[in-house]
């Protein structure tokens, strides 16, 4: 499974908040590939995520993106990311 | 280590800011005092920040202000601006009184410092710690004495 961590630039948020979806799939026992990306390269993917992870904030500008879109509010929150892709992918 | 991104005079803290545009702004001019980036790094946030609004704000009260690598970035740094007084965002994780800032001249250079950065504020109370210290001497002390 693909999973996109997007931010604006790609660089920050979504490097952190690959890092954190990292552990809680790894809490969770789920194998997942999680790759860190901007909005402009979630927009333009080739092979496209199945979930694809995004501040609340940018959520905007994902809108058409053929993937399940999962809003995180507080990023360093193992417990809200570890149910929210819980939820998605069971 | 955390501690070898955050240059000389990179964590300050003051009693307020006039918003958050501004707070972000200084944040990232720690950043270039420190001599991790140009000036011309701080337009770069701050254009970020109008074009997409305030999607840093990525836990409640906290900020993590960037923009893309570009030749305004000389290293991986990171910075810290704290407030006392709490500024408002936009945010859903408003109000907002600490404003990380980091930089980095590539994709790849600063990925073990934001895993570093990630996994410390994911430890328990680390946050809550962070948002009720209001001495520069405290903050450091929870950043890198690192018990990971």
């Amino acid at each position: 499974m693909l999973i996109y961590a997007v931010c604006g630039a790609g660089i920050g948020t979504s490097v952190l908040l690959k890092s954190n979806a990292e552990r809680a799939l790894s809490m969770l026992g789920i194998e997942a590939e999680v790759r860190a990306v901007s909005i402009e390269e979630a927009r333009g993917a080739d092979k496209m995520a199945q979930v694809v992870l995004a501040t609340p904030e940018i959520l905007d500008q994902l809108v058409g993106i053929p993937a399940e879109v999962i809003a995180i509010n507080n990023i360093f929150d193992l417990g809200e990311l570890g149910e929210k892709l819980k939820a998605t992918l069971s | 280590m955390l501690s070898s991104y955050f240059g000389a005079g990179s964590i300050v803290t003051q009693d307020k800011s006039p918003s958050f545009a501004d707070a972000v702004s200084q944040s990232v001019l720690l950043l270039v005092e420190s001599g991790k980036a140009k000036l011309s790094y701080v337009d770069e946030v701050s254009e970020s920040l109008k074009a997409l609004g305030p999607y840093f704000v990525i836990a409640p009260g906290l900020a993590l202000a960037h923009a893309k690598p570009s030749n305004s970035v000389s290293a991986p740094g990171m910075a810290l601006l704290r407030l006392a007084e709490p500024v408002i965002s936009g945010s859903a994780n408003d109000p907002v009184s600490l404003i990380f800032s980091m930089c980095s001249p590539n994709v790849s250079e600063h990925i073990e410092m934001l895993g570093d950065f990630g996994q410390l504020m994911s430890t328990d109370e680390v946050m809550n710690n962070l948002l009720n210290a209001s001495a520069v001497s405290v903050i450091k002390d929870i950043l890198f004495k690192k018990a990971l």
